[in-house]
């Protein structure tokens, strides 16, 4: 075991332990923002499981994670179901669409393939509202738990560390090998003998599964489900977005990018409302221009930059 | 004869159609263990059309090819390269993200025998040794010279301890200093014993490399023999330089 992956595990479990205290020491208003951070940290950073060393842009997070939030709200006021079984469900339910979805996607790439998943968002959206409103939407879905924000914040704390492990235990498998030698050239991954299509499903279950799973935890927060909600393609992009900022390329990058663009879109967002749209456009060209490989890229030239001063 | 007589690859009858177009029309040719057989002939002649058929880019729409008497035509290529068939391409394709060590590795890990964690970085190493390009495993892909990306190509599929070796124009677009280390390097691997199968344009190369050659125009098989014999067939000629020279 290479001593610098054991201290990034060092200095992850430290930054866990600290960002589980945040609910004991802020005020509601900074535990809400908290709740939204780690939302975005566990999606981001499932995102980039399979997106980062691949380099295939998925905007199908929202369908995953609006199956989430449906299923709960379904589950708990339709038929009378407990939270738990429900995100349980919701989870799997994810996973089994994901694994669909990049069965359908396998031979796609590059543009095609992030425009692929939008449209399939989108579909999913349309359905599940339709099936909602003419099947079963007679008395609205709501979900109501014992749960507060708190509670909500240290689940998905415990999302975003079982992504965040699940991913460095990848990273050192012979799926992650294989998975950056997708990223780099798939005809010689297929050439050196990878199963590309196999690789690329298990990943994007995974990617799957986890979108779900946090879309089931964060229901209890609305307490009233509305589809075109949970299913709205923001969210997709507000994750690639995110993900970009911080750097796709290391497993940490998203936790860099998601904590400055939530602070800067909630500060625009109660000083000029009308305005927060243009965040997302100005952190797109500010990625594209200046952040191409994302804060991480820049710290790990800058690391690079300095040891070759000394 | 250097080789022993039973085939190890065998090409039977086969054809290969783009729309109208026929790349290849039954092709067949076999090749022995331990030969080195160069597969010659015209630009647009199906060579390259060939090596992805064997490798399994494409499937064939008639005949069979089989390895060790197993049929392999039908496979996707991540099958066919763990049967044991590994090839270079045409144009060297490496993976730029990766360095040389990791880029070698990949041939290990996936290859024909599953090597994984240290098995696989020594083998990998060695393999590289094996190239010259020792003392390089660290470099980014991008501070490679052109024959060194070749070279790293070559040892990716020793890594995966190929039965069979498919080389695409390994030699092009090497200046004559390079080329030299070139043809001695594929020298060494022929007097290893390997299985060899290579698409060659450098003449020079091939009649002091390959045991035996199959010439290949418009899609066709239209000699077999040594280099010699070949090289001097009249059909040959004509594919080559036109009627006229006949």
């Amino acid at each position: 075991m290479r001593a610098s992956t054991v201290q990034e595990l060092v200095i992850a479990a430290l930054l866990a332990f600290l960002a589980a205290l945040w609910p004991l020491v802020v005020d509601i208003y900074w535990l809400g923002i908290g709740v939204d951070v780690m939302m975005y940290v566990a999606l981001a950073t499932s995102w980039v499981l399979f997106s980062g060393p691949t380099h295939y842009i998925s905007l199908a997070t929202a369908a995953f994670f609006g199956i989430g939030g449906f299923l709960v709200g379904s589950g708990m006021s339709d038929y009378e179901a407990s939270f738990w079984p429900m995100a349980a469900l919701s989870a799997c339910v994810g996973a089994i669409l994901a694994a669909l979805i990049g069965l359908a996607t396998l031979r796609l790439s590059g543009v095609y393939f992030v425009i692929f998943t939008l449209g399939l968002a989108e579909m999913i959206r349309n359905l599940v509202s339709w099936i909602q409103n003419n099947f079963l939407g007679s008395r609205g879905l709501y979900v109501f738990t014992d749960f507060t924000d708190k509670h909500l914040y240290w689940m998905l704390l415990g999302v975003a560390v079982a992504v965040y492990l699940l991913g460095w235990i990848i990273s050192r498998s012979r799926l992650g090998f294989a998975l950056r030698i997708i990223g780099g050239d798939e005809t010689v991954a297929r050439h050196v003998g990878i199963d590309t299509a196999t690789v690329k499903v298990i990943l994007f279950t995974t990617t799957g599964f986890f979108a779900a799973l946090v879309g089931a935890i964060i229901a209890p927060r609305w307490s009233y489900i509305e589809p075109n909600q949970v299913f709205s393609p923001q969210l997709s992009f507000f994750v690639v977005i995110m993900a970009l900022l911080g750097g796709a390329g290391r497993l940490w990058g998203p936790v860099v990018g998601v904590i400055p663009f939530l602070l800067i879109w909630n500060w625009v967002d109660t000083n000029f409302p009308n305005q927060s749209i243009l965040v997302l456009g100005i952190a797109f060209l500010v990625i594209v221009y200046f952040l191409p490989h994302g804060v991480v890229g820049r710290l790990e030239q800058l690391r690079s930059w300095s040891r070759s001063l000394r | 004869m250097r080789h022993k007589p039973q085939s190890v690859l065998s090409v039977q009858g086969v054809t290969k159609r783009f729309d109208g177009l026929v790349a290849v029309s039954k092709m067949s040719f076999h090749v022995g263990a331990q030969e080195m057989v160069g597969v010659i002939g015209p630009n647009g002649s199906g060579k390259t059309t060939m090596m992805n058929l064997i490798s399994g880019v494409y499937t064939p729409n008639e005949g069979r090819i089989s390895l060790h008497g197993r049929q392999i035509s039908h496979l996707p290529p991540q099958h066919i390269c763990r049967e044991g068939i590994g090839r270079t391409f045409q144009l060297v394709r490496l993976l730029p993200g990766l360095t040389v060590l990791e880029n070698v590795k990949a041939g290990a890990v996936f290859g024909h025998k599953r090597r994984w964690g240290r098995d696989a970085d020594h083998f990998a190493l060695e393999m590289l040794e094996r190239v010259g390009l020792e003392g390089q495993s660290h470099a980014p892909i991008s501070t490679l010279t052109y024959i060194d990306q070749k070279r790293v190509e070559l040892a990716r599929v020793l890594a995966g301890e190929p039965e069979v070796l498919l080389l695409d124009e390994w030699l092009a677009g090497l200046n004559p200093t390079e080329l030299e280390t070139g043809i001695q390097l594929i020298h060494d691997l022929r007097d290893e014993g390997r299985t060899v199968v290579m698409v060659e344009h450098v003449m020079d190369a091939i009649r002091s490399l390959c045991d035996r050659c199959v010439v290949m125009s418009s899609g066709t098989k239209i000699a077999e023999g040594t280099p010699e014999e070949v090289l001097s067939d009249k059909e040959v000629i004509k594919a080559y330089l036109g009627d006229d020279n006949a």
